[in-house]
């Protein structure tokens, strides 16, 4: 065991991949449930989003094309979730999970043909001068640009959030569709967009694991990501900060672990492999006393009858 | 316009008669599906369907059928007590893993000792580690009101991590040559879950039928049952007649961890043997669908259980014979779930052609 092999600042920099995907999830379901629907379904959405983003980018040999393609195929997906939570009025825990369970099915369906293969690589945006920088060059400026892009991500959705008339809108929806109905807002066309920006965030994220963080497809690759990711939005109480912090406190969590193993720490590794989903479960425990913060229309069936 | 038109009484003659016609959307979607892959639709859903029950080989597929439902069956009929409550375990998968091993750790501590009350010790084994993986999630429910969907299905992952460690360490096989997994309880008369091998019959198939009478019991006969169904359709009114919340999540999650548990037991002192890195192939998960499907009843869960089985085995068999792939049963298996959750609509609410315009 050599616990010194460990590079603090090679490890804050693969902490933030780690957290990328964790990020990139949780601020689009952050946005869906703020408006007031609760989507189950990240983990299906992420799954669908890493094979069309892998694939799209191997036939194209542009990640670039992957990334969106992997956007637009977590919200294709979650275009099954708005038929059923918002046009035939299902459930929506039922429905999430009908579309975990679906998109794991279809994504080993799409990405047979792509087992084993190599996807090309992503550029990193190695930012002249500032990236040769000792400690804070390879730590700040030397990531690949989805990176950057979940960060500013979260900022453009706090600033949406605090400062314009369309985050106000979306908050109402998700506090009181009623009284946002009454008021002559449109409530299922701004879930409907919400829940398209969450899918395609969702599939962003799926694709940043098969295309950065791996980079490889196999089955059921995001392995309980979309899940945490879901838990993350909780330990946050819905602030996009928060959401940031969370998931950078779940990427240090991953990449320890991962160090530890290659270290070859005494502790077995499936047991350091279990550490994610446990301090997960540990953290929701701290943090779910206080669920004042939670949007009051969460998870609630809006129908404009009556 | 089309507009909905929510009725002031769930139809009764939909509620039965959505199954049905999810099932029959999803063999038109679930063809289409096939068709797209380059196979013959007609020929794929008659392997699926059919062959099993009624091809030649039907004599061997028909036990099979047992094999397979008696698990989702069982771990459906415990979700679907949590599920009418509004309490979602959806980590079923997790308890069955763990039912598993401590049920198989029971059996394998006596080995080689032969003795009568062996199986019934890993019968209690089983229920019991299901059980108690259960409570945690409950636990934490009702003292920090912790969101059991999320604790539940990250207990999974760490139990997927336990079986790994368990099959390369504690449970390994000492005469296994280094191989992972643990010593095959078929090989173990005392600790052996079979009835009859030929017949597909094994306790696990017996405490499905069991689970499913007591159940229907509970639900239809029993206060706590009442107070299941109460806390459901109206969790206000259930406070009123003096429910207690906590002790009703406690056993919802309770039962379907020991039914859970029970599963992943007999499974493994049956049909796959022995503990290995990857004996479970995701009747936890399944089961979701199965009791929904099932519209959450004890007899709807049960012919549930028996279609989901047909088509595990109908895939296996087009598997083999058509080349499809493995994973078009699973989507198949999703499809279902959203035909069914699509057209529960039409029990909750009338679709109405609108043509007054409006102001």
């Amino acid at each position: 065991m050599d616990i010194s092999a460990i590079n603090p600042v090679l490890l804050v920099a693969s902490l933030m991949v780690a957290a990328t995907p964790i990020l990139l999830a949780a601020i689009g379901e952050l946005v869906v449930e703020r408006a007031g629907v609760l989507n189950l379904g990240v983990e299906g959405m992420m799954i669908i989003g890493a094979i069309s983003g892998f694939a799209i980018a191997v036939e194209t040999g542009s990640p670039l094309l992957g990334f969106i393609a992997s956007a637009i195929g977590g919200a294709m997906l979650s275009l099954l979730f708005v038929f059923l939570t918002q046009v035939v009025l299902a459930n929506q825990v039922a429905s999430g999970l009908a579309l975990t369970l679906f998109g794991l099915g279809l994504s080993a369906l799409m990405g047979q043909r792509y087992v084993g293969v190599r996807p090309p690589q992503t550029a990193h945006l190695d930012i002249p001068f500032l990236s040769d920088m000792p400690v804070l060059g390879p730590i700040l400026f030397s990531h690949d640009p989805i990176l950057y892009l979940s960060i500013a991500i979260v900022a453009s959705i706090w600033a949406v959030l605090k400062y314009t008339r369309a985050g106000l809108i979306l908050r109402a929806v998700g506090e009181n569709h009623d009284a946002a109905h009454a008021l002559g807002y449109k409530v299922v066309r701004i879930r409907i967009m919400a829940i398209m920006f969450g899918g395609a965030c969702a599939g962003l994220g799926g694709a940043y694991i098969s295309l950065v963080r791996v980079p490889q497809w196999t089955e059921g690759m995001t392995a309980g990501v979309g899940w945490i990711a879901l838990a993350l939005v909780v330990f946050a109480s819905w602030k996009p900060w928060r959401v940031l912090l969370g998931a950078y406190l779940f990427g240090g969590v991953t990449v320890v672990q991962l160090n530890l193993q290659a270290a070859g720490v005494a502790i077995p590794v499936e047991y350091l492999a279990m550490s994610p989903y446990l301090i997960t479960i540990i953290v929701l425990v701290i943090l779910s006393k206080d669920k004042s913060s939670a949007p009051a229309s969460l998870g609630r069936i809006f129908h404009a009858s009556h | 316009m089309i507009v909905l038109e929510k009725r002031p009484q769930p139809s009764r003659a939909w509620s039965l008669a959505t199954p049905l016609v999810a099932v029959l959307a999803t063999m038109v979607f679930g063809g289409l599906l096939f068709a797209v892959l380059g196979k013959n639709p007609v020929e794929a859903i008659r392997i699926i369907f059919y062959d099993p029950l009624f091809g030649e080989f039907a004599f061997y597929y028909r036990p099979q059928l047992l094999v397979k439902g008696a698990p989702l069956v069982l771990i459906a009929i415990g979700l679907s007590l949590g599920f009418k409550a509004g309490i979602w375990n959806i980590g079923a998968e997790g308890q069955y893993i763990i039912g598993a091993i401590t049920g198989a750790g029971v059996g394998l501590a006596f080995y080689p000792l032969e003795a009568w009350y062996i199986f019934p010790l890993m019968v209690i084994g089983g229920a019991l580690g299901g059980w108690a993986w259960a409570m945690i999630p409950a636990l934490l429910k009702v003292r920090f009101g912790t969101n059991e969907i999320l604790v539940s299905l990250m207990l999974v992952y760490v139990a997927e991590q336990l079986l790994a460690s368990m099959s390369l360490g504690l449970l390994k096989n000492p005469d296994g040559f280094g191989f992972p997994g643990s010593r095959n309880l078929n090989d173990y008369a005392s600790a052996n879950s079979w009835i009859s091998q030929d017949a597909g019959m094994h306790w696990g198939v017996v405490a499905a039928m069991i689970a499913v009478i007591f159940s229907y019991i509970l639900l239809n006969r029993h206060m706590l049952g009442f107070h299941i169904r109460l806390t459901g359709e109206a969790p206000r009114a259930a406070k009123f007649a003096g429910v207690n919340p906590g002790r009703l999540i406690l056993f919802c999650l309770g039962a379907s961890g020991a039914l859970a548990g029970l599963a992943g037991l007999f499974e493994v002192a049956g049909p796959t043997g022995q503990i290995s890195i990857d004996f479970n192939v995701g009747y936890g998960f399944t089961a979701i669908i199965v009791a929904f499907l099932g519209r959450l009843h004890p007899v709807g869960i049960l012919l549930a259980g028996a279609l989901m089985a047909l088509t595990y085995i109908g895939g296996e068999i087009a598997q083999s014979q058509m080349g499809l792939p493995a994973a078009a049963i699973q989507v198949f298996q999703g499809m279902l779930l959203f035909f069914l959750l699509a057209f529960d609509i039409l029990t909750n609410y009338r679709v109405r052609l609108n043509t007054r315009k409006v102001a």
